[in-house]
């Protein structure tokens, strides 16, 4: 690629130095789990250590990423640590680089914002030792997963992000239900971890030793090709929370502290698409185009479903983390596109979808992030998380309102901003169905794009809703009417991310250009036109077929703004305006009891699609001097319809196992007798 | 630079035509109802009207309630400034697609609705969540319809598709019909006429784009009505070029160009006539049966997509 030469030539740099910056991420990250727990009494100090070391080791992780992806570098590094004959091996190259960059630059802004939001537990019951001890290990463990370059190494750092992740869910622990999300967490990072020992195991079986390049190496049949992919895409898909492997994600993301929710919904997530995306195109290699028809089917209704049972949602975390599941699925989407081109030889376009997958990874981490953090400071300043008691924030919490329309309108995917930019370019993939000449894929791809576009539209629908009655209107409560903007880092790092939403949004060639790297390190084919018409335009196909030109659309909006407002302004005589009530319909005083309420203003949607959800709703009538009461239960029907079967499945079998448990010490020596002897008859 | 100021041209010429379209279409209504009714340059009377009067602000509203008239209003000149009228020689062509075009109405329609609710009034809470419902069951038709034109040229820039469509021999394609019957109904439920909403109402239960901007005035108002008419003219302008693509100048000739302004002006009011009619012979269907309606025309863009793949790709 000519400009990463150019830039080389500029920054004259080895190999080794962007891991190595990554290296000292990784160490700086630790140091901020343990160095802290040394000031256990002093808990100002240690959140303002731990976090300072943790904002440090994002700023380094970021850096050292995106070193590797603007310059293509490979660096690789192995320790001496881990097993006799096994070392840890660590490799950085621009795939790890883009995705290391992102968990970087959002561990930075969350420990900007970390220090001001646990001010409320200092002097708690709650540790905040615990907490900075796993937030630094949660950070160091995802650094190394994108970092790992054999699967020993990696599945050591997946389980190490997922314990960290777990105790920090289940922080808050006074309180039942989290200790329940928790555990269904744990339960679900489990399975998914078992699943990807699978995957690993298949892969290790056809290849001599645990690195990925040995894996790259090995020849596997379509088979055994296909069992790694399923049990990778279930394990990772897990992580991820693709439905119907979501469930857990709307459970634990909320109960943890929100900008651990920030980490786990804007990053974790994209640490399990990193792995997704590693084990298919670079280990696996030789894709099968039935695969990508099943990782389009699934990011097609990840994202139908995730957006609409978002929208039955109050709780506004709850929301957000459903969301995540919406999200998802369009990155699923985009890589489904792109396995599908791939594996049909249309490389150019395969690297598109990739490209605009990978580029709604960095915007969904940067909005949703936003988001999280807007969420967080809304819940810090009113204790309150439930939609329908908030209302009229815009007043008393400008800045934080501000930051949070604008990650309303990203994650909408509206123009200007950066999530219409990611979209388009998936739209854009989806367009080019028709060269594949195939009825199946040719009639999918196009179903796929409308249930791209049915997303789009109801997380714009999702999203008024949020706004509108969290921030615009009337106090719904007291809590809420006291409410005010947080503290100074809290501030600082929502506006970091509003900034990024906009400039991510506007300047859309530079970061296509820069991502470009990593189709050209995994396909060997770049987009060539994408950007051949200067920074002004995208032209991801041809200038013929589509250019979008954000930073000239930005322009536009701009000044026919300002040309109406000049234009309007000597129109009328005089510049006042009046102030007065709003109108009442002459039956006196409004109240804040009186607006819409969230339940409200997404009942015409729940009616439209009831088949979707499990919805009971019914009126009690009003007992003598009472008012009636009115109840709604929404529930998630893919609890119902594989959970609970298992669950039961499970218990029984479990009632069948327990027979063999005596409780006599020698009979479970004697099981372990006869295992290693059935062992060593295998191998032997 | 001819080109961008042709562009300005164009795009001025139809901002300040379009009170003129609805006042069209209004008369024509009115004289088939067998009334009266305005002069067709009545929306400009009231535009200047309201444009002088004072702006009366609720005390609840936010800035979003102030932002919200010239958001609403700049996004729908943008979306304009993109749609070829009367050539295709359009250099603001290529800095937003069709895709992007449906993003910029949705931007207004976001804070449409925002605006709707920041009063904090029941009527507000209502019209948005009404909007955000029909427009979330619009939109994906819309882009579905888009989609199977631009498939069909391969390209989703409007000035290509409409170039390449008006040189072709006048040839019955399956997707062109299927999706032009989607994009008509979609822009009736997207510019709020009958059978979706009223435009004539002020009836509490029934209305949804007069429900969100109820608590508007003076100049505000006059730009949240400018900019509903000039969607409505934006729809009528896309439904007569991309269906009946013939008469836009392929180059920028004078000659050529102001055959081209006749013939678009022509289509533009027999349009605005149809509409006339067909509001005159039906009724507004409830609320819950808009659904129905925009099932169908989500279902029969799709059977244009569907029918593209299947029978026109080599």
């Amino acid at each position: 690629m000519a400009w990463a030469g150019g830039l080389r030539q500029n920054f004259p740099v080895n190999d080794e130095m962007a891991i190595l910056i990554a290296e000292s991420a990784v160490l700086t990250a630790l140091l901020s789990a343990i160095l802290p727990l040394f000031f256990l009494n002093r808990p100002h100090l240690q959140s303002l250590v731990a976090f300072f070391l943790l904002g440090g080791s994002g700023l380094a992780a970021a850096w050292g990423g995106g070193m590797a992806l603007l310059l293509q570098t490979t660096g690789q590094v192995v320790l001496p640590i881990g097993l006799p004959w096994l070392h840890v091996s660590l490799c950085l190259d621009p795939l790890a680089g883009f995705f290391l960059f992102i968990v970087g630059f959002i561990t930075f802004t969350v420990a900007c914002y970390g220090s001001g939001y646990i001010r409320e537990y200092i002097g708690g019951q709650l540790s905040i030792g615990t907490l900075t001890l796993f937030t630094g290990l949660f950070a160091c463990g995802m650094f190394l997963v994108l970092l790992a370059a054999d699967a020993f190494s990696f599945m050591l750092a997946w389980e190490l992000m997922s314990l960290a992740s777990y105790f920090l869910v289940v922080f808050q622990h006074h309180q039942p239900e989290n200790r329940h999300a928790a555990f269904i967490y744990l339960l679900m990072a489990v399975v998914g971890g078992a699943f990807l020992f699978l995957a690993y195991g298949v892969l290790a079986g056809f290849s001599d030793g645990f690195s990925f390049a040995a894996m790259k190496a090995a020849d596997l049949s379509p088979t055994w090709a296909t069992i790694a992919f399923t049990f990778a895409f279930l394990g990772f898909g897990l992580k991820a929370g693709i439905v119907p492997l979501h469930v857990w994600l709307p459970l634990a993301h909320p109960v943890a502290p929100s900008h651990i929710s920030a980490m786990m919904s804007g990053v974790m997530l994209k640490v399990a698409v990193y792995g997704f995306i590693r084990f298919v195109y670079d280990l696996l290699g030789n894709i099968i185009w039935q695969w990508g028809v099943v990782v389009l089917l699934v990011g097609s209704a990840s994202a139908v479903l995730g957006v609409l049972y978002a929208l039955m949602q109050h709780d506004l975390k709850r929301l957000l983390a459903y969301h995540s599941v919406e999200n998802i699925g369009i990155i699923y989407i985009g890589l489904g596109l792109s396995m599908i081109f791939h594996a049909t030889h249309h490389l150019e376009i395969a690297a598109l979808a990739l490209i605009a997958a990978l580029y709604h990874c960095l915007n969904h981490a940067i909005f949703k992030s936003l988001l999280f953090l807007g969420a967080g400071a809304i819940l810090q300043q009113s204790r309150q998380h439930d939609m329908e008691t908030m209302g009229g924030l815009i007043k008393k919490m400008p800045v934080t309102a501000t930051c949070f329309l604008i990650g309303c309108i990203s994650i909408s995917g509206l123009p200007p901003f950066n999530g219409f930019v990611s979209e388009w370019l998936i739209f854009q993939a989806a367009l080019q169905g028709p060269i594949l000449k195939s009825g199946i894929l040719g009639a999918m791809i196009p179903v796929a794009a409308a249930m791209l576009a049915l997303t789009g539209a109801l997380a714009a629908a999702c999203f008024v809703k949020v706004y509108g009655i969290v921030f615009l209107g009337r106090p719904r409560s007291a809590e809420i009417s006291e409410a005010q903007d947080p503290s100074f880092g809290m501030r600082l790092s929502q506006m970091i991310l509003a900034v990024c939403c906009l400039g991510f949004g506007i300047f859309p060639t530079w970061v296509v250009r820069a991502i470009n790297g990593i189709p050209e390190s995994l396909m060997g084919t770049g987009l060539s036109s994408v950007t051949d018409n200067g920074w002004l335009w995208l032209t991801p196909v041809s200038p013929q077929t589509a250019s979008y030109g954000a930073p000239a659309v930005f322009f536009g909006i701009l000044v026919s703004w300002l040309i109406v407002f000049v234009f309007l302004h000597p129109l009328r005589r005089d510049n006042r305006i009046r102030l007065g009530p709003a109108w009442d319909c002459g039956f006196g005083p409004l109240n804040s009891r009186m607006q819409y309420t969230a339940t409200a203003f997404a009942m015409p949607l729940r009616r439209i699609f009831s088949f979707i959800w499990l919805i009971v709703e019914k009126v009690e009538p009003a007992g003598p001097g009472e008012a009636p009461r009115y109840l709604l239960k929404i529930d998630d029907r893919v609890w119902l319809m594989f959970y609970v079967p298992i669950g039961k499945i499970m218990l029984k079998l479990a009632e069948r196992a327990s027979r063999i448990q005596g409780g006599n010490l020698r009979v479970y020596l004697s099981y372990s007798f006869f295992t290693l002897l059935f062992l060593l008859w295998v191998i032997v | 630079m001819t080109g961008l100021f042709w562009a300005i041209a164009k795009t001025l010429i139809v901002v300040l035509a379009a009170p003129l379209m609805v006042g069209w279409v209004k008369w024509l209504k009115c004289r088939l109802q067998n009334r009266k009714g305005p002069p067709p340059w009545q929306p400009y009377r009231d535009l200047l009207r309201l444009s002088r009067k004072h702006v009366v602000l609720a005390e609840t509203a936010s800035p979003i309630f102030r932002m919200a008239p010239y958001i609403v209003f700049s996004v729908t000149i943008l979306a304009v400034s993109t749609v070829p009228v009367i050539t295709v020689q359009l250099p603001v062509a290529a800095l937003a697609d069709v895709i992007a075009l449906v993003g910029f109405l949705a931007l207004g329609r976001f804070f449409l609705s925002l605006a709707g609710m920041d009063v904090g009034t029941a009527f507000g809470g209502m019209g948005s969540s009404r909007e955000v419902t029909i427009s979330s069951l619009a939109e994906p038709a819309l882009l579905m319809a888009f989609f199977t034109l631009a498939m069909n040229v391969s390209s989703t820039n409007l000035s290509t598709v409409i170039s390449v469509l008006g040189q072709r021999d006048i040839t019955l394609y399956p997707s062109l019909i299927f999706s032009s019957m989607g994009l008509v109904l979609v822009a009736i439920a997207e510019t709020g006429r009958i059978p979706i909403d009223n435009p004539a109402t002020h009836l509490e239960l029934t209305m949804i784009h007069e429900a969100m901007i109820l608590e508007y005035s003076g100049r505000h108002l006059a730009l949240m009505e400018w900019a509903a008419m000039l969607k409505l003219t934006l729809y009528s302008l896309l439904i007569v070029n991309l269906i009946v693509p013939w008469g836009v100048a392929l180059t920028l000739v004078t000659g050529d160009l102001v055959f081209a302004a006749l013939i678009v002006t022509g289509k533009l009011l027999l349009w605005g006539a149809l509409l006339a009619v067909s509001e005159t012979i039906q009724a507004k269907m409830r609320l819950f049966r808009a659904p129905q309606f925009l099932g169908l025309a989500f279902i029969l863009s799709l059977l244009g997509m569907m029918s593209h793949i299947i029978l026109e790709v080599q």
